[in-house]
């Protein structure tokens, strides 16, 4: 009696957890009609009808990654790299780059705040995988081509490939693609090694920083990020090693073509508006001036951009508003990740194509 | 109140009829119950059939792919999400029973030391008792791990006599392992304890009968001694030790134990022995004051008066609120996340995430907590019933 009581109870528990844990459809009166049925039906433009009557958009962050998304206490502001990107979306949407509200999400948290549609737009460092675009939504063009790094700590070791790593302890973060990849790399080179998982990303990299690890791995951008942080930076090497590839772009929840659009030409923009040396100093003189029929069409001046505009439901001068906002993408990077910052991450193959990098923009016509 | 039963229960409409109404109060609790259950479930399956995530436990025969730092069983990245989960349970199995162990005798001695008459003894016991159950456990966990980690580095390690070395990444001990004499000097030993416990026993039965045991004690001590250590002689060396021994990263060889482990095992102890101490003083101050003067009275000495009158007294009370605390403390380890310790719960966590199926992980994890946390409370409970069949 009393195990059977304990049983249902159990079971109450779960259920409730559950559900109240479960997505529920409320997001936006267009998806609580479609909420009973199949995940296709959301209706095309459903999203940007939302975006504008709510005001703001939506976007879902890291929050705690300096050079990609990091509230600033004091100033109580949002920068870097991914923050301006969703500030992008809101320039193009709303004409205002300050509508967005921001909402720091957690590695796990990340998946079901998109699947759910609790966010207009998920712009969170996250790798684009198979299975991520499959189950999670839909990804936008890759905004910073990444890759695993292994960062090691040069007070305990001289160690400089993952050979050298044999029997050396690596702290990593569960829950992530960083810890499959640990393992499938070194089971490649044979070589046996000690993970030291933390479930919390602060936890990881004070316990490398304490010394508790040899090394620590984790995508390179964030280990420079992580490292500008430090007591000593000098202390910590990155390997030269690239054990993944880890595209980080923007995505959007399934099923609403119109939305994904607009985010998938916003990154674009931003590409193109680099290529043909449209910055934020010079845009509006640009829009005026410029014979260019490449950037009459990007910046909505000639009339055949203006089909890209209405099909987005978008203004024309929607470019104009990204660019003077928060620039091109080379402005945008230098911003938070350039020469100047304390990251100063070579641009690498985030160059444009035509410098050799893979940042490159479908034509606008 | 007037009128023969009979012609009561022939009037009462069903309405008013109390057999009645408690029945369809009955049914009625039972139907919003299913109710509620069914929207909810329905609910549920319906969200996670909109946002594609099955309830299947598939996935837990396909490879893990990720590796665990302390495991009990043997495993690798290669193997299964089953076998993954098997090393979580592992893991929480020994660090609970060990932590229930070493828990339930500080507690004790806490318990013990609250009631001493030594003042300043009663006052520490007391005020660590205040200092554990007034602070939140994840808490101390988190410092306890901060404290450990700042011990010396590996370069830098304590070391005892070049066989126990102690810093930052554990502290590690030589472990014997069996050399060539070794099954010689076992059976030696076996047969000199064997030898040695029947002429105990036979002392008692002497001492039970009002005889003197003379030097049978004696006796049986000296057979075992030379038996260990004649049978060392004789066998040449049956132990070594495998000492631990510095490489390029870590010490390797003999017996690690890690900071993490150490750090969970420490917390979840003194943080639970403090209750186990309040439900051991409980239980002691339940024994009646006339109990221990007539202990006394018959010339039992305080440790003879604990353990022969006061503590059988005692369990009475104590084993159910003690029970409680075992659970706890086997639920408690689940904070392993925080530091860094591979347990069950932290294993499933990340299978949550690499598989996508955070639900059916959910279940599975709580399902093995109950179940640990029932059999836990079964053994408890017959061991209750034994302690309480003394009562008279």
């Amino acid at each position: 009696m009393y195990r059977s009581a304990l049983l249902a109870l159990t079971l109450g528990i779960v259920v409730l957890g559950a559900c109240t844990s479960a997505p529920q459809p409320t997001a936006s009166p267009a998806e609580t009609a479609a909420a009973s049925q199949a995940p296709t039906t959301a209706p095309a433009g459903a999203r940007l009808a939302a975006v504008k009557a709510r005001g703001q958009v939506i976007c879902g962050v890291n929050g705690g990654l300096q050079g990609f998304s990091f509230l600033d206490d004091a100033s109580n502001t949002w920068s870097g790299f991914d923050a301006d990107y969703c500030r992008a979306v809101a320039a193009a949407v709303l004409g205002d780059a300050n509508a967005v509200e921001f909402r720091a999400l957690s590695a796990e948290d990340r998946s079901t705040a998109l699947q759910s549609g609790a966010i207009d737009v998920l712009i969170r460092n996250t790798t684009w995988t198979s299975s991520r675009d499959a189950g999670w939504g839909n990804f936008g063009p890759t905004t910073f081509y990444d890759g695993q790094g292994m960062m090691v700590n040069t007070t305990l070791t001289d160690a400089t490939a993952l050979e050298d790593l044999a029997g050396a302890t690596i702290c990593v973060q569960t829950g992530t693609t960083t810890l499959l990849n640990l393992a499938d790399q070194m089971a490649v080179r044979g070589v046996a090694y000690e993970p030291l998982t933390f479930d919390d990303i602060d936890a990881t990299y004070s316990a490398y920083s304490e010394g508790r690890c040899d090394a620590v791995t984790s995508d390179r951008s964030q280990l420079v990020g992580r490292r500008s942080g430090f007591a000593n930076p000098d202390d910590h090497a990155l390997l030269e090693v690239v054990m993944s590839k880890e595209p980080l772009g923007p995505a959007v929840p399934a099923s609403d073509d119109q939305w994904f659009d607009i985010v998938k030409w916003v990154v674009y923009a931003t590409i193109q508006a680099e290529e043909s040396g449209v910055t934020t100093a010079n845009v509006a003189q640009m829009r005026d001036t410029s014979e260019d029929p490449v950037i009459r069409r990007l910046l909505g001046v000639q009339p055949d951009a203006g089909t890209l505009a209405s099909a987005l439901g978008l203004d024309d001068g929607w470019v104009v508003n990204i660019i003077q906002a928060v620039g091109n993408y080379g402005e945008i990077y230098n911003r938070s990740l350039g020469p100047e910052t304390a990251l100063a991450l070579e641009r690498g193959p985030n160059e444009l194509w035509t410098n050799g990098g893979l940042m490159y923009s479908p034509p606008y016509r | 109140m007037t009128g023969t039963p009979v012609a009561r229960r022939a009037s009462t409409p069903p309405w008013r009829n109390v057999r009645v109404l408690r029945i369809v109060a009955q049914i009625v609790t039972l139907a919003v119950v299913l109710i509620v259950g069914w929207w909810l479930l329905d609910n549920l399956f319906t969200n996670l059939r909109r946002i594609g995530l099955g309830l299947g436990f598939d996935f837990l025969n396909t490879t893990a792919g990720f590796d665990i730092g302390e495991t009990v069983v043997a495993y690798s990245a290669r193997d299964t999400y089953r076998d993954a989960f098997l090393v979580g349970l592992a893991n929480t199995l020994v660090i609970s029973a060990l932590g229930i162990v070493l828990a339930t005798l500080l507690g004790i001695v806490t318990g013990i030391a609250r009631l001493s008459n030594n003042f300043l003894i009663s006052r520490i016991a007391a005020g660590y008792v205040e200092l554990m159950r007034n602070t939140p456990l994840l808490v101390q966990l988190v410092l306890i791990y901060a404290v450990m980690l700042q011990l010396p580095a590996i370069s830098s390690s304590i070391d005892v006599g070049g066989m126990v070395f102690l810093n930052q990444r554990g502290l590690f001990l030589p472990r014997p392992v069996a050399g060539q004499g070794f099954g010689l000097w076992a059976s030696l030993a076996v047969i000199g304890l064997f030898v040695a416990v029947a002429l105990f026993v036979i002392a008692a039965r002497r001492e039970a009968n009002g005889r003197a045991a003379g030097r049978l004690r004696l006796g049986g001590t000296a057979t075992l001694a030379a038996a260990l250590i004649g049978g060392w002689l004789v066998a040449g060396g049956p132990l070594m030790l495998d000492v631990p021994v510095r490489e390029r990263f870590n010490f390797v060889g003999g017996v690690r134990v890690s900071p993490e482990l150490t750090a969970l095992l420490f917390g979840l102890v003194i943080y639970t022995a403090a209750f186990i101490g309040e439900v051991v003083r409980g239980g002691i101050q339940s024994v009646r004051r006339g109990q221990i003067e007539a202990a006394n009275a018959i010339g039992l000495s305080d440790m003879q008066t604990l353990r022969l009158v006061v503590f059988p007294q005692a369990l009475r009370v104590i084993v159910p609120p003690l029970t409680s605390q075992y659970l706890n403390l086997a639920k408690n380890s689940s904070l392993a996340i925080a530091v860094g310790f591979a347990d069950l719960f932290s294993v499933s966590r990340n299978m949550a995430n690499q598989t996508g199926q955070p639900i059916p992980v959910i279940v599975l994890v709580m399902a093995t907590y109950l179940l640990i946390s029932l059999l836990t409370s079964l053994a408890m409970n017959l061991y209750n019933r034994r302690v309480q069949v003394l009562e008279r």
